[in-house]
């Protein structure tokens, strides 16, 4: 029996003694929030405190810890029979549960990922595979992956999918890589990914570019984070300039999520950094901007406040404080007011040629 | 004349098209400024005569005519020939002349309640209705009133016939009290009744006449041994005067009591405030009485008695000194027998005893001993303002005669299936110096509907408000009472919603009503602050049930919820331990156990 379903079935086992011992039994699970998280550079990814929600086995919470327990039973099995399941076929087995079943697809997520910070591993270690698709790669790499059915190695060139580009897949572990880029560039939208492909960037500036699609999948980080780490590649990371580029999505890269703080160990790239946009780089290209919505200024603040990210860092500090002081934010596709191609012809280079002045 | 007065006290604007017996004010103004002009224009006279003429001299027309007219002769249009036709005073004084009230109903019908087809005929009957109950009541007799709709040939006619078990109608009485408008006993004493104007029966009567041409009949016995008296009659609107077509003498098979017939145009039909929402109401306030309901359709609806006793009949008081107007005080200074201030003041009030009579006379620096005609001419202002500093106490409340708690309970299990009821009975209180008393009624769940608004049910002396719901202070003090404090739900401004009927009840001597049709009770703050205690004693009550039955909806929910999941705990367990069923089952008991104690 493997470690993992060891581990089950000791949970499974405490909770059946409490209730023949007649008391209530309880499952702790770490708290899922910034409040229980704190960043060391040193290590570079957020940890958990350590502060625990007991969940108590009551008349209030008999239904979520049915389908917990429910749930468990089914990883158990997936991990016994190396089986994967997608979180949507989760959702549908749970209709065999009579009363216990889940109404919506998010509350059987929820579950699915308090079973993993219960047993601190990550879904896909419980064979719970995610729907999502993991990102795009384009440029100087080389992956290494295996036929499914003959076992042979497939070797994948990602220069060569011309203005087309390589899925990363749900499940990154196995893929060994080779390259000669210089650096990986990590992009938010597949508009501007689709415009570096187009004029084939990675070929002048001799990189990878790799397209996240808003904030990126586990797998894209797992990705970024395996080329990062054996690769010894730099990252640089291009977003928005406004605090959902720079939080949700890079800060998300780099350090990991409170909502997911005991996987970030696996899935955060520690040593990536913040090309742009900066709010500096905004006065510096005149850049045409967009007024701050609410909902910005109410997530910077939130920001300043609690991020342990954004506290140890002075320079984020300042650069949100600037960007709350202008009161704008400014897109990366914003750089075609000056030419459609200034973006690769200047911005690019001229901040690649000083990474010194990045943003941690 | 008498009726004249009386209908002026009633309605303001009469007096306006009167004012060529005495100038007032402004008028008077624009009177003398025609005369200058006409002067002028003796030659244009003539050709104007004519025309008067030709149109009917009808006092109201006169009056729209002169207010035609006054903007006109605004200086600046001084050309003789555009100067439109003027009057002279004389011309007009011929035009001026005295209307009957009943031509001044006639006219203005939606002031009594006539204003469509469909509720001309509710109004009727609940005039009909109301003056039954009323003279069985005084009478000492449990009324068992009857009332019947009959279709006509004509689609939009009805015969509707009001019969009850009452002491019956004097013969001499009977044209004048059905075919007179404000006649009636009602008007001019301080005692709770439903009528109060002496309008009502006649303006229906006087509505069926001039939509159908058809008299209105009465029949009327007094005692088993003497003969029925029948009678047809019209009412002359010009004189309001009854004008008698029948009288005859008749065999009816009954005890005693009155049966009326109206014929009328109107318009039957069921729902919101209808004939039938009347009814329910007027038996949900009046659990002594006994009503029947034959339908259009020929159907008998009962709604029966579920008290056999009589409401206390309420005693006759002399006014209140805070109540009187400084006009009335006036008259009655004037129209005394008394002899002296002192002693009007103490006979014709009540709560004024000798020595409150001679405090006020001190206060308004009046001889106790003056003559009250005296009075009345020179120093009436002092009088009334020092009867108004003067500290007398609240008038006697034996005049009212409220519904009572239990009977406003049995009123509403009769009619209403729910699961909780409650009523309070207020102490009474006094606006203006007329007594009055609030009651207020809930009946929550059973079958009501949860969803919308509450129903409420507003009564006036026992006779159910259908109309100007929001005009009512009534109403306004339902929505002025925080019913989200009593495990209720409430929009801003809104009705409570859920499944409940409230109802609301005020006794009093003098309802004041909005308007002469009676439709809502106007807004006194003393009023509104009665309902609202009302109000919330029985929505204190009210939030014990509703809290108490959630709370045991809440726990059997919860017994339901873990017998539900339970079992799944136990099924997961014994997959992930390999268990056996019969220790399956133990876990389900085990746990069951564990929750259960821990629940209460």
């Amino acid at each position: 029996m493997s470690k993992l379903a060891t581990q089950i079935k000791d949970t499974a086992e405490s909770v059946c003694t409490k209730i023949q011992q007649k008391s209530k039994p309880t499952l702790a699970f770490p708290l899922r929030s910034l409040s229980n998280v704190n960043y060391h550079p040193k290590q570079g990814f957020f940890q958990l405190k350590g502060k625990k929600k007991v969940r108590t086995l009551t008349v209030g919470t008999v239904k979520t810890f049915a389908q917990t327990l429910r749930m468990m039973s089914q990883a158990k099995t997936l991990v016994e029979d190396d089986e994967i399941m997608t979180k949507r076929e989760a959702y549908y087995v749970s209709k065999n549960w009579d009363d216990a079943r889940f109404d919506e697809q998010p509350e059987s997520d929820t579950v699915i990922d308090d079973i993993e910070s219960l047993f601190q591993v990550n879904r896909e270690q419980l064979g719970f595979i995610p729907e999502e698709k993991g990102g795009e790669i384009a440029g100087k790499l080389i992956v290494i992956d295996r036929d499914s059915d003959t076992k042979k190695k497939l070797e994948i060139d990602c220069t060569k999918f011309g203005s087309g580009a390589y899925s990363i897949p749900i499940s990154v572990e196995h893929l060994k890589f080779e390259t000669k880029a210089k650096f990986v560039l990590a992009i938010e939208t597949a508009g501007m990914f689709q415009r570096l492909v187009k004029h084939n960037y990675w070929r002048k500036a001799n990189c990878i570019l790799v397209s996240m699609g808003g904030v990126p999948t586990r797998a894209c980080r797992r990705f970024i984070r395996r080329l990062s780490d054996e690769l010894k590649l730099p990252v640089y990371a291009f977003v928005d300039c406004d605090p959902y580029g720079m939080f949700n999505i890079y800060r998300t890269l780099k350090v990991g999520s409170g909502n997911a703080a005991h996987i970030n160990r696996y899935f955060c790239v520690p040593k990536a950094t913040f090309l742009g946009v900066t709010p500096q780089d905004i006065v510096d290209y005149k850049l045409p901007t967009h007024p701050l919505k609410d909902v910005d200024i109410k997530r910077a603040k939130d920001a300043l406040k609690n991020d342990p990210f954004v506290k140890h860092y002075k320079p984020w500090q300042d650069s949100i404080k600037q960007l709350l002081e202008m009161g704008v934010r400014a897109e990366q596709q914003a750089f075609a007011v000056h030419n459609l191609n200034y973006v690769i012809e200047h911005y690019l280079p001229e901040k690649l040629s000083s990474p010194k002045k990045f943003l941690p | 004349m008498s009726d004249v007065r009386y209908a002026a006290k009633l309605s303001g604007p009469i007096t306006t098209y009167d004012e060529g017996a005495e100038p007032m004010g402004k008028p008077g103004k624009k009177l003398a400024k025609l005369k200058a002009k006409a002067v002028k224009k003796v030659k244009k006279k003539k050709t104007k005569k004519t025309v008067t003429k030709k149109t009917k001299p009808k006092p109201k027309k006169a009056a729209d005519k002169k207010a035609d007219e006054a903007p006109e002769s605004v200086p600046g249009k001084v050309e003789e020939k555009n100067v439109p036709r003027h009057s002279t005073a004389e011309e007009m004084a011929s035009r001026q002349r005295e209307i009957s009230v009943a031509e001044f109903f006639t006219k203005n019908r939606h002031l009594l309640g006539f204003d469509n087809p469909r509720k001309a005929l509710l109004t009727t009957i609940k005039e009909g209705v109301d003056n039954s109950l009323d003279a069985c009541e005084e009478a000492g007799i449990l009324p068992d009133v009857k009332v019947i709709i009959a279709p006509n040939q004509e689609e939009d006619r009805f015969r509707v016939t009001i019969e009850d078990n009452g002491p019956g109608i004097l013969k001499k009485q009977i044209p004048k009290i059905f075919a007179k408008l404000l006649y009636g006993s009602k008007f001019h004493r301080l005692k709770m009744s439903r009528g109060q104007q002496g309008i009502g029966i006649s303006a229906a009567g006087m509505y069926g006449q001039l939509t159908t041409g058809k008299p209105i009949s009465i029949t009327s016995k007094t005692s088993h041994n003497k003969p029925a008296h029948y009678y047809q009659l019209e009412i002359d609107t010009k004189r309001n005067e009854p004008r008698i077509i029948v009288d005859e003498t008749i065999e009816w098979p009954v005890e005693r009591g009155t049966k009326v017939e109206i014929e009328l145009e109107a318009k039957y039909q069921k729902g919101r405030q209808s004939v039938e929402e009347y009814l329910e109401q007027t038996a949900i306030a009046n659990p002594h009485v006994l009503l029947q309901f034959v339908t259009p359709e020929g159907e008998t609806k009962k709604y029966k008695r579920a008290s056999n006793e009589l409401p206390v009949q309420p005693k006759e008081i002399k006014p209140h000194p805070y109540g009187v107007e400084l006009g009335v005080l006036i008259k009655m200074l004037h129209d005394t027998n008394a002899r002296t201030l002192q002693s009007f003041l103490h006979s014709e009030f009540s709560r004024v005893s000798s020595s409150v009579a001679k405090a006020i006379c001190d206060k308004a620096k009046l001889f106790e001993r003056a003559r009250p005609t005296r009075i009345a001419r020179q120093e009436a202002d002092n009088l009334f303002k020092a009867i108004n500093q003067t500290k007398i106490m609240n008038p006697r409340t034996d005049c009212l005669s409220p519904i009572g708690e239990e009977l406003i309970l049995a009123g509403l299990k009769k009619q209403i299936e729910a699961d909780f009821y409650t009523s309070v009975t207020r102490p009474p209180s006094v606006y203006r110096g007329n007594p009055f008393q609030i009651e207020a009624g809930l009946a929550y769940g059973g079958s009501l509907s949860a969803e919308g608004l509450a129903r409420v049910l507003r009564y006036a002396n026992r006779v159910p408000l259908l109309y100007q719901q929001s005009a009512c202070a009534m109403t306004k003090s339902v929505l002025n009472t925080a019913w989200r404090n009593y495990a209720l739900s409430q929009s801003a401004g809104a009705l409570p919603s859920g499944p409940l009927v409230i109802v609301v009840h005020m006794a009093s001597v003098w309802v004041p009503f909005t308007s002469e049709s009676k439709e809502a009770v106007a807004h006194y703050p003393e009023i509104i602050k009665e309902v609202r205690l009302a109000l919330q004693e029985c929505g204190r009550r009210l939030s014990v049930f509703v809290r108490r039955r959630r709370k045991a909806a809440e726990s059997q929910r919860k017994k339901d919820y873990i017998q539900q999941y339970i079992p799944h705990i136990a099924i997961a367990l014994r997959e992930m331990l390999e268990l056996t069923e019969r220790q399956e089952t133990t876990l389900v008991k085990q746990l069951t156990d564990v929750l259960e104690r821990s629940r209460s």
